[in-house]
C-alpha cells in the first residue's frame, strides 16, 4: 500500500463531485463522461456545441495540471496495442450498452441511490476486478 | 459564443483538475487498486468517497429547484429496470476498464499528453461507441438514476414486481 495518496484522491474526488453537481445545477444534466462524449456521436446538431465545450473543458483541465501537478500525467501504459485497442472497444461497447460509466453511474447514480447505477457499477469493480486479476496474475502483466 | 458553455467548459476544467489530483489519469494506480491481491492501492475509494459524499449531499439541494439555473429543465433519466442490457454493458466496460486502468473521463483528458497509448485508446473507445450506436439506435446512452429518481427507487424496492417499465 506504499502508494497510497488518501488525502489527495479525497480532494479529487470532491472536485470530481463538485463539478458532476454543478452540471446538474447550471445544465440540468448527469455528468457522465461517455454519455456527454458519446452523444457527440449521435446527437441533433443543436446538442453538440456543449458537449465539445465540455470535453474541451477536460483538456484545458488536464493542460493545467501537466505544469502544475506533471506527476498525475505521468502515465505509463505497458501494455501492448493490441490490449489497448481491445480495452478501448469494450469501454466504449459497454458505456453506451450499460448507459454510463464510471461518472454516470459510479458517482452520479450512486450518489442518487439509483438501482441501476447500483447494479453497474456493482458489476463494473468486480469485471474490472477480474480482468485486473487475469492481466497481472496469469499473464504476469504482459498483454 | 454562448454563455452556457463557457459555464460548461469551466465545470470540465473543475471535473479534469479532480481526474488528475485524484490518481484516475494514472492508469497503474487504477489497476493497482482494481487488483485487491495484488501491491492494493486503496486510493480510488477516496476518490469514490469524496466524489459519492458530495454529490449525494449537493444533488439533493440543486434538485429541490423547479430549473436548472441555465435550463429550461432537468433533463435526467427515469429508468428503473435492471435488464439484461445494463448488465452486459456494465460488465464489458469494467473488463476493459481493468484490462488498461482508462475509463472514459481520464482518457479524454490525457490525450493532451499525447501518449501513443491513450491516442490508441481513445480511438477505440470512439469506435466502440460508433459500433454500438450503429448496432442499435433504439437507446441512447443515458447514465442513470432519473428525474425524482430517489421516490421512484425507493417505489420500485418496495414493489418490485410493478417495476419494469
Amino acid at each position: 500500500m506504499e502508494n497510497f495518496t488518501p488525502l489527495a484522491s479525497l480532494a479529487g474526488g470532491v472536485l470530481i463531485g463538485l463539478a458532476a453537481v454543478a452540471m446538474l445545477l447550471f445544465a440540468g444534466r448527469i455528468g457522465g463522461i461517455s454519455g456527454i462524449y458519446g452523444g457527440l456521436l449521435t446527437a441533433d446538431r443543436g446538442d453538440t456545441a456543449w458537449r465539445a465545450w465540455f470535453i474541451g473543458g477536460l483538456m484545458a483541465g488536464a493542460t493545467l495540471m501537466a505544469f502544475l501537478h506533471p506527476e498525475s500525467l505521468d502515465i505509463v501504459i505497458n501494455k501492448t496495442p493490441l490490449a489497448v485497442i481491445v480495452a478501448g472497444l469494450l469501454v466504449g461497447i459497454g458505456a453506451r450498452l450499460g448507459s454510463g460509466c464510471t461518472s454516470g453511474h459510479g458517482v452520479c447514480g450512486v450518489g442518487r441511490l439509483a438501482p441501476r447505477s447500483l447494479v453497474a457499477t456493482t458489476v463494473f469493480m468486480m469485471t474490472g476486478a477480474l480482468a485486473a486479476y487475469i492481466v497481472n496474475h496469469i499473464f504476469g502483466g504482459a498483454v | 459564443m454562448n454563455p452556457t458553455n463557457i459555464v460548461i467548459f469551466s465545470i470540465g476544467i473543475v471535473f479534469s483538475l479532480g481526474l488528475c489530483l485524484s490518481g484516475m489519469t494514472q492508469p497503474e494506480k487504477v489497476t493497482a487498486f482494481l487488483d485487491f491481491t495484488g501491491n492494493w492501492d486503496p486510493s480510488l475509494l477516496m476518490v469514490m468517497l469524496g466524489a459519492v459524499t458530495t454529490y449525494f449531499t449537493l444533488s439533493r439541494f440543486t434538485l429541490k429547484r423547479k430549473a436548472p439555473m441555465l435550463a429550461q429543465k432537468f433533463a435526467l433519466p427515469t429508468r428503473v429496470d435492471i435488464d439484461g442490457r445494463l448488465v452486459a454493458g456494465a460488465a464489458m466496460f469494467g473488463f476493459g476498464w481493468g484490462m488498461v486502468g482508462f475509463c472514459p473521463g481520464p482518457a479524454l483528458a490525457s490525450l493532451v499528453t499525447l501518449n501513443s497509448s491513450v491516442w490508441i485508446f481513445v480511438i477505440s473507445m470512439t469506435a466502440g461507441m460508433y459500433i454500438y450506436g450503429t448496432l442499435d439506435t433504439r437507446f441512447k446512452g443515458e447514465p442513470d438514476g432519473g428525474a425524482g429518481a430517489l421516490e421512484r427507487s425507493a417505489e420500485a424496492l418496495r414493489h418490485p414486481a410493478t417495476a419494469t417499465s
